[in-house]
């Protein structure tokens, strides 16, 4: 392959990319998430941002999804200022945020009464360019709502995390991904007692324009790392993609 | 700026009232009675029962026996304010600044109310005529002065207009009593031949004080404008307000959001050029029943965006009822702030939580959920877990004091939730416990973490917290309530969760 052949190629990925709305990678230096070994699944090997990821769990309550997205949040808030989570039955603790490195003051929550309006204020939310990243607590988003949300963010440019409980209906969706994370059992720290650094395995199971993947990530406090694939033995029927 | 007053004189207040109650006795002559040492003195009478020469004062025994078949009720204490008072708030259509005159009367400040209606002699037929259609004989005129307006309303001609500086000249032909005069003065005035205030108006200022007392030339001067007569006006003054007539009363969402445009395009201009933005405001509505309707908005950082408090004002456009029509909308700011200079702004511009867009997403969602749905959290000086924080209202609270550093729970239960455990030794962490019927077996555990409580308010046991991690990964915070005890079974929890 030439490489004006290449270059061709290139430029047409990241056409498809943005009709696909996903924001193309900008001049900017993209922040890498501290997923800099899994990168390659990611379109142009940048984590997606202004577009909305999807978070499944099959744990209730949902603690170790939580615990993933404050991860992903604090990355998204190293730039910028404030950000808001949508909810209806909230049980996140505030000052938990501090642990990862947010300052739980610069959290605006909104607790709504139901599903529709929670779905409405993230919507609201999304809009809004100057909010670095809306976290929603949602159970039902069908296609209708989720294609809203993502209108929303293609002119805002915020990214949306959709945290989706134990017991949604995961249907056909026009979010960017679907992450399903379930906790592991953790490896005390060599030679001391008591319980380690919380794992999780996070199952990548959409990408769009990206590939899926499987791994399992151990977080401390200053850092997320990703364990060696080695480590985790994944068959072929894990590996199958959604949508 | 010149001021401009309207008095309203109501001839019969409340037997009009009374007919416009009881239709059937339109017309007929009645009489109002109070109890004077055990007699039944007549206070009020209808315009019929006044013809046929029954007046105030007298014995209702002897104006039964002048008109054949007298109806006669009790006056109600206090009736006449009540009366005066909800007829002063449907004037609110027409000003904001309405004072009750009692007995029979109300004083307006119309001061740049009348060109709203096109003019003067509009304005107060206008209010004229629709007083007259809810059965009341009345009589209005406007003036420079309170006390001007009050002497032609009741010896003026109707509807009487008098021009700034034509005081002198239109008060000139009047009776003394158009001065609002106590009764002696009045009667020793005529007793020296003084029928006409032209007749004293221009007597040496001294001897008229002499002679009648100051009252007198503190009257004279209140009717020609020159003396100072503050009127307590039935609501406060609102600083910030825009009204807006309409030719056709309005019934539609559409119509009213075109008003809601009109007035807010000036009410925004105002509060732009002064500096200023809106923190709450109410839109009132004057239905042509009587009725007033409103919408109140509330806005988290000072706006004079118009766009946005349209948005704002259009989420409860629904709950306005218009009922037969709105004659009148009034846009009152009711809560103003100045606005933080916008130099100040373009410094901020990555975006803290004094950026506009966010304030105006907040008023929003605000405006449709609620304002209570909206959180934000400071941390508070406790160790207890659920007092480490507090809620604040305000986007520009800054932290006191820092964020504490311990590893805590990404969720917590509102409430602990009760476990049974088998724990091997005191002051140790359980082996398993059941929670909702199922066993989670401990595989690590960290602690004790000892959390007492704010002993000195708060009188209760102490929790010693664990982090613990069963087979499956699960990673809870649990604690037991208390010192260990042989005796009694020891209270666990779980409390929250660990990612």
């Amino acid at each position: 392959m030439g490489p004006a052949k290449h270059d061709i190629i290139q430029d047409l990925r990241r056409e498809i990319l943005r009709l696909q709305g996903l924001k193309a990678a900008t001049t900017e230096i993209p922040e890498d998430f501290g997923l800099g070994a899994i990168s390659h699944v990611f379109p142009q090997g940048v984590f997606p941002t202004g577009v909305i990821h999807e978070l499944t769990t099959a744990e209730s309550p949902m603690s170790a999804t939580s615990g993933f997205a404050c991860y992903l949040l604090s990355h998204l808030m190293r730039r910028g200022t404030v950000s808001a989570w949508v909810s209806t039955h909230r049980t996140l603790f505030p000052p938990a945020l501090a642990g990862y490195g947010i300052e739980p003051d610069r959290i605006l929550f909104i607790d709504a009464a139901s599903g529709r309006d929670a779905l409405w204020a993230m919507e609201e939310a999304l809009r809004c360019y100057q909010l670095a990243a809306v976290v929603g607590e949602v159970r039902d988003l069908d296609f209708t709502a989720s294609r809203r949300l993502q209108l929303a963010v293609e002119k805002s440019k915020v990214t949306g995390l959709v945290l989706r409980p134990h017991g949604s209906p995961l249907v056909q969706n026009s979010c960017v991904s679907r992450w399903h994370i379930s906790s592991l059992p953790s490896t005390p720290t060599a030679g001391l007692p008591g319980v380690g650094h919380a794992r999780w395995k996070v199952e990548l199971l959409k990408m769009r324009g990206g590939k899926t993947g499987m791994w399992e990530m151990e977080w401390s406090p200053e850092t997320l790392h990703i364990l060696p694939p080695a480590q985790t033995p994944a068959t072929a029927a894990e590996w199958r993609k959604i949508g | 700026m010149e001021q401009r007053y309207v008095s309203i004189w109501f001839r019969h207040l409340l037997t009009d009232w009374k007919a416009i109650r009881t239709p059937a006795l339109a017309g007929t002559a009645f009489v109002f009675t109070t109890k004077d040492r055990g007699r039944n003195m007549v206070s009020h009478a209808s315009a019929a029962a006044q013809s046929a020469g029954i007046a105030p004062g007298m014995l209702l025994t002897d104006a039964r026996a002048r008109v054949n078949g007298l109806q006669d009720f009790e006056l109600p204490e206090n009736q006449e304010t009540h009366i005066l008072r909800k007829i002063a708030n449907w004037c609110l259509r027409f000003t904001p600044a309405v004072a009750l005159d009692a007995p029979d009367g109300l004083l307006m400040n119309v001061t740049g109310c009348a060109h709203l209606w096109g003019g003067e002699a509009a304005y107060l037929a206008d209010l004229m005529e629709k007083l007259t259609a809810f059965g009341y004989i009345l009589n209005a005129g406007m003036a420079p002065a309170p006390g001007s307006a009050w002497a032609i309303a009741r010896f003026g001609t109707a509807g009487q207009i008098i021009p700034n500086g034509d005081q002198l000249k239109a008060l000139s032909g009047l009776p003394p009593a158009a001065l609002r005069l106590q009764q002696h003065t009045v009667n020793r005035l005529y007793q020296l031949g003084l029928e006409r205030i032209e007749d004293f108006i221009k007597m040496p200022r001294p001897m008229l004080r002499r002679r009648f007392g100051p009252l007198l030339l503190t009257r004279i001067d209140q009717a020609l404008g020159y003396g100072e007569e503050p009127l307590t006006y039935i609501q406060p003054p609102v600083p910030y307000n825009e009204r807006l007539p309409c030719l056709e009363p309005i019934m539609t969402a559409t119509g009213v959001t075109i008003a809601l445009e009109r007035l807010l395009e000036h009410l925004c201009a105002r509060l732009q050029a002064e500096g200023q933005g809106l923190r709450k405001a109410t839109l009132l509505g004057y239905r042509i029943d009587g009725k007033t309707v409103s919408i109140q908005i509330t806005s988290n950082h000072a706006s004079s965006h118009a766009a946005h408090l349209l948005h704002l004002f259009s989420i409860r456009i629904p709950q306005l009822e218009p009922g037969p029509g709105i004659e009148t909308f009034v846009l009152q700011a009711e809560r103003v702030q100045p606005v933080a200079s916008t130099q100040e702004g373009i410094w901020r511009s990555n975006g803290g939580l004094q950026d506009v867009a966010i304030a105006e997403m907040l008023d929003r969602v605000s405006a449709k959920l609620g304002p209570s749905v909206i959180r934000r959290y400071m941390p508070q000086a406790q160790h207890w877990p659920e007092q480490s924080f507090r809620v604040t209202d305000s986007l520009t609270d800054n932290p006191s004091i820092p964020w504490p550093e311990k590893l805590r729970p990404v969720s917590l239960l509102a409430k602990p939730q009760p476990i049974t455990v088998t724990a091997p030794i005191p002051d140790y962490p359980p082996m398993l416990f059941i929670m909702n019927g199922k066993i989670h077996t401990i595989k690590n555990a960290d602690g004790p973490e000892r959390i007492e409580r704010a002993w000195w308010t708060d009188a209760g046991e102490h929790r010693d917290y664990y982090i613990v991690e069963d087979q499956e990964g699960r990673r809870f915070w649990i604690f037991r309530l208390g010192h260990y005890d042989p005796e009694k079974p020891a209270g666990w929890f779980v409390h929250g969760y660990f990612p």
